[in-house]
């Protein structure tokens, strides 16, 4: 198998002419592409919005400048990052038309309902009392102000439940039957309550939410360890690290059991991601592979078990896919016509699992260091949180993958093939073309972002007093100065 | 819940009426208030350096806000009449996707812009931000057009529909900043604004000829019924409010006018949409809309949380009324 062929099976990837891609494959790569941005701006507000309702209370309670800083700093962040997850929240829902139009007709009924009250639920509450919390501060009373800044949060962890509605009925759609109408068959919404709480809802939502929040607990805990180790002894930025510490210590171990149980929880549901989560072939005895190290590039892009290097506990697969069994059948991908890209969600999955023993390790790590009150005389603890400040991001993306990769070649399990779901009516000239056009301003819009997170930074190493306006000599990375 | 929700029947024989009638109030909504964010935009670039501050302070606190009525009237069209979202985006793909990366632009650009002070970063951003406070109103128009009328995107009935949305837009902009400043600024809003006025009224006179001679998956006959003939009585009855209100320093009034005329449009579009809903495939309402329980629970649980929408918009819009931060500065 070609190494193209392994990560996209099934998948027709070219045109007709071999230079475009196809419109089912450029339809699959822009969904991917622009869902993976909107994401990372998605989670921010979901996991920064505790941390904003915390400082504006404790900055209107208390005459304490710390928390009028921390609340000012966050709040801008949260600014721009909701208004990139407003714009590139809009392609999501228009995709379902554009690209996939047989997939918002066949489940019209299913998803419409989630998204509409997402919109007039969630969404608006968000945006509006935003508004407030942004340009309001002397135009609305206090208590009106602590207000809004709870109103905001509600609305961005309302937003995830409606949409997390609709994703976990894509991974065990409940609560419909199928009829023809309009010469196609559609599923037909029958049973409400079991539609949107499926199987998978409570599991996704708890997993996803915490998810996002320690996503964003290790970026807060990275800036200030960085402030930190520039002034040490910032009231603002310690405290702001001792929070970060206490609610990774809270989360990272959470979210590491509550993932094991999630993925007994996915060996019942969809057996096929359950395999390719461990590149499980032959249907019979699964061992739970705990390192894998590709032996040659092959392995990379299609890994086997005599491909890699793997230290792996015999039988555990068994035992978690059946909930105590060690011999029990795990069903193999051999079993299946089509299966999703193996290699992405195999590799995926393994670093998603790792980073997260790495959260909890770092959360260890400084709590211990908080319970001897000494958080922040370690250079080599603010190094660490510093370098791990973006792995928050990549364990929710990679998990992200695990899930809607893992879920090829169906777009809705087992209803609808996502190749039945693209527009008959795309060329690939169009796909292509938006494809490169997506491609090119999300990665201004990621450019830009990360351009105003460094000019906030400057603003506050100014505000701070360790860096002038003029200042040229520019520091070292700690990393490489070394100040322990 | 399916107990208490028919599954069978509509809570009333008009339901899907009713949310037909919602998607359109949603359009209308959404044309009337992020339409004065683009007018804003376009005005923008008339401006001086001091002036656009002042539109800033304008814009800033609602335009996020007013384009969630464009998710809003998406997804109600999703939830109520799956196969016309399906058909009306995959449509026109390039237009749809180009209309989302407008907005993108529109949205980041201002965003941008006030996080550096360096006036060639400023200079870069505010043209992005007029670009798309333009293109976007532009492409949106032909979009609706093309839907309405059934044609395709690059026809007459569309490109005015096009054009005639961004004067409209260019309406709402100007007597939406001349309510909340005055002076200069505000004389100079009701010059632009009465110009747009004429534009607007011009473009739907053109518009109408050309459908009715083309006469667009028979639209003729729809054109003469008493829905269409009552909006183009509202439009032409709230763009003259509007010019006497402009000229009379009636500026709240002006901007009531003015959204008085977006709804007009929006209402002259359902009337030609009403019931075939998707004039290039036939498909009309009934033979759209989804099943008794699917859009009776929409009822029960969408329409209250859209009353409450109002109220938060009332909220919004109150603790920001009165004249712009700096305005008279």
């Amino acid at each position: 198998m070609s190494a193209t062929g392994a990560l996209i099976d099934g998948t027709v990837l070219l045109a007709e002419n071999n230079i475009l891609l196809s419109p089912e494959f450029a339809s699959r790569v822009q969904f991917g592409w622009t869902i993976t941005v909107h994401i990372l701006f998605a989670a921010l507000s979901i996991g920064l919005a505790p941390y904003i309702v915390y400082f504006t209370w404790k900055d209107v309670r208390s005459d304490d400048p710390a928390y009028a800083r921390l609340r000012e700093f966050w709040i801008n962040v949260f600014a721009v990052g909701f208004v990139m997850g407003t714009v590139t929240g809009i392609p999501m829902s228009f995709q379902f038309g554009t690209n996939f139009p047989r997939f918002a007709e066949v489940s019209g009924e299913l998803i419409g309902g989630p998204l509409a009250f997402e919109a007039k639920m969630a969404f608006f509450l968000e945006a509006v009392f935003l508004g407030i919390l942004l340009f309001g501060r002397e135009r609305v009373s206090d208590r009106t102000y602590v207000l809004s800044s709870i109103l905001t949060g509600v609305g961005a962890w309302l937003s995830g439940f409606w949409i997390l509605v609709v994703n976990a009925w894509m991974q065990t759609p409940r609560g419909f039957e199928l009829v023809r109408r309009n010469g196609m068959e559609i599923a037909r919404l029958t049973d409400p309550v079991a539609a949107f709480f499926t199987p998978r809802m409570p599991w996704m939502y708890v997993h996803m939410m915490n998810a996002s929040v320690i996503a964003v607990t290790l970026v807060v805990a990275g800036i200030a360890a960085y402030f930190v180790w520039r002034k040490r002894d910032s009231e603002a930025w310690n405290t702001a690290l001792r929070m970060a510490v206490v609610v990774l210590l809270i989360t990272a171990p959470l979210q590491a059991l509550h993932g094991d149980a999630y993925g007994r929880h996915v060996a019942d549901t969809q057996p096929q991601k359950f395999a390719a989560m461990e590149a499980h072939y032959e249907t019979g005895q699964a061992d739970l592979h705990l390192i894998a190290i590709p032996r040659s590039l092959d392995a990379l892009t299609d890994p086997r078990t005599d491909t890699l290097f793997t230290i792996s506990l015999p039988g555990l697969g068994s035992f978690l896919a059946s909930g105590g069994d060690f011999s029990a059948e795990v069903v193999g991908l051999h079993e299946y016509d089509e299966n999703p890209p193996v290699a992405l969600v195999f590799w995926s999955f393994r670093l998603m699992v790792g980073l997260g023993f790495l959260f909890v390790g770092l959360a260890l790590w400084g709590g211990n260091r908080l319970r001897k009150g000494r958080l922040s005389d370690s250079g080599r603890y603010l190094r660490a949180m510093m370098l791990s400040s973006p792995l928050g991001y990549v364990a929710l993306l990679t998990g992200w993958y695990v899930t809607e990769i893992g879920r090829q070649p169906w777009v809705v399990q087992d209803v609808l093939k996502t190749s039945d779901a693209v527009s008959r009516s795309l060329t690939a000239t169009a796909a292509t073309g938006t494809l490169v056009a997506f491609v090119l301003l999300y990665l201004a819009l990621l450019a830009a972002f990360g351009a105003v997170l460094k000019w906030l930074i400057e603003g506050e190493l100014e505000r701070m007093g360790v860096r002038t306006v003029d200042d040229t000599s520019r520091p070292r990375l700690p990393w490489v100065s070394g100040d322990d | 819940m399916t107990e208490l929700l028919p599954v069978d029947r509509y809570l009333v024989d008009s339901l899907p009426t009713i949310w037909f009638g919602v998607v359109v109030f949603s359009l209308a909504m959404y044309v009337a208030l992020d339409g004065l964010d683009f007018g804003i935009g376009m005005l923008y670039a008339t401006r001086d350096e001091h002036e656009r501050e002042t539109l800033l302070s304008a814009f800033g606190p609602i335009w996020d806000a007013n384009e969630v009525w464009l998710v809003a009237f998406g997804t109600t069209l999703l939830a109520a009449f799956p196969p016309i979202y399906a058909r009306l985006l995959s449509g026109h793909y390039l237009l749809s996707i180009a209309i989302v990366m407008g907005l993108l632009v529109r949205g980041v650009a201002p965003e941008l812009r006030e996080q550096r002070d360096d006036p060639d970063w400023r200079r870069r951003c505010d043209r992005l931000f007029v670009f798309g406070s333009t293109v976007t109103p532009l492409l949106l128009g032909v979009l609706v057009g093309s839907w309405a009328f059934g044609t395709p995107t690059l026809s007459a009935p569309s490109l005015l529909t096009g054009v005639g949305l961004v004067a409209l837009c260019v309406t709402s902009g100007a007597a939406f900043v001349a309510a909340k400043t005055s002076g200069s600024l505000a004389d100079a809003m009701v010059r632009y604004g009465t110009t747009a006025t004429v534009v607007y009224l011009v473009g739907v006179v053109a518009l109408l000829a050309v459908a009715a001679l083309a006469n667009p998956s028979n639209v003729r006959a729809l054109l003469l019924s008493a829905p269409a003939l009552g909006a183009v009585l509202a439009t032409v009855s709230f763009a003259g409010a509007g010019l006497a209100a402009a000229r009379l320093g009636r500026h709240r009034l002006w901007f009531g006018t003015a959204f008085g005329l977006s709804f007009a449009l929006v209402g002259l579009v359902a009337a030609l949409l009403y019931p075939r809903v998707h004039p290039a495939s036939g498909l009309t309402v009934d033979a759209a809309v989804v099943s008794p329980l699917a859009l009776n629970l929409t009822t029960v649980l969408g329409l209250p949380v859209l009353a409450l929408v109002l109220w938060y918009f009332k909220f919004l819009y109150g603790t920001f009324a009165g004249p712009v931060d700096g305005a008279n500065a």
